[in-house]
């Protein structure tokens, strides 16, 4: 409980596509940066193509878009440090934990069901 | 024939209805997210490559530093900017967008 007698719930958002291609991924980590404002408990997931947003060396000079990639490296300074990504999807995409720009934890599809489970509000992206 | 296609292969079908219906010597250009499917070891990179006996694959080189993926390209996919984009545009006579 906070000072002002605010309820903690459990927030997990589900990152499931790639960046620029759609809004999405943005989206997502703007509505993160909001609920960290609130002092929640606050996860990501990152499944399918949302573990592009991870990447890496991201370089939207030629797309005339801002590169949004560096702002999950700041994430740690809003006391969100639950990453989580789904191995297999690396897997199925050629990539390894090295490729990610954060510090990540690699899950399985069990593991991460489990998180899920756990959630008081899933918010999908 | 130029074909553009615009989707992840890992999120639709676009890329794979597409190579079915391009013809030998036509052009696929990997645009946008596309260009995911334009990368080695990923489970769609053998798809793409048995594809490039029959047609030519380019992969728009923006869109591939945007991702932080344009050191992962398969052998074979031309990297193409802007002006490489409308020059293709040109050389084919009509232009099929994949979306």
């Amino acid at each position: 409980m906070s000072d002002a007698g605010g309820v903690v719930k459990k927030f997990m958002f589900v990152n499931r596509k790639a960046p620029y291609g759609t809004v999405y991924a943005l989206e997502s980590l703007e509505v993160v940066l909001i609920s960290a404002a609130f002092d929640q408990d606050v996860s990501l997931a990152f499944l399918d193509d949302g573990v592009y947003e991870l990447t890496k060396g991201q370089s939207t000079k030629g797309l005339e878009m801002k590169n949004f990639s560096p702002t999950y490296r700041a994430l740690e300074g809003y006391d969100i440090e639950k990453l989580y990504v789904a191995r297999e999807s690396l897997e199925e995409r050629g990539l390894s934990e090295d490729d990610l720009l954060v510090d990540v934890q690699v899950v399985s599809c069990a593991e991460m069901a489990d998180l899920m489970a756990e959630q008081d509000v899933v918010l999908s992206f | 024939m130029l074909h553009t296609v615009n989707k992840s292969p890992f999120e639709r079908n676009t890329l794979k209805t597409c190579l079915a219906h391009a013809k030998p010597g036509s052009a696929v250009l990997l645009i946008e997210d596309g260009v995911y499917a334009a990368l080695s070891g990923t489970a769609h990179s053998d798809m793409v490559t048995q594809a490039m006996a029959q047609v030519s694959v380019y992969a728009l080189g923006p869109d591939l530093d945007a991702r932080g993926v344009a050191n992962r390209v398969l052998n074979g996919i031309k990297v193409v900017d802007y002006a490489g984009f409308v020059d293709l545009a040109i050389e084919h006579p009509a232009t099929q967008s994949w979306l």
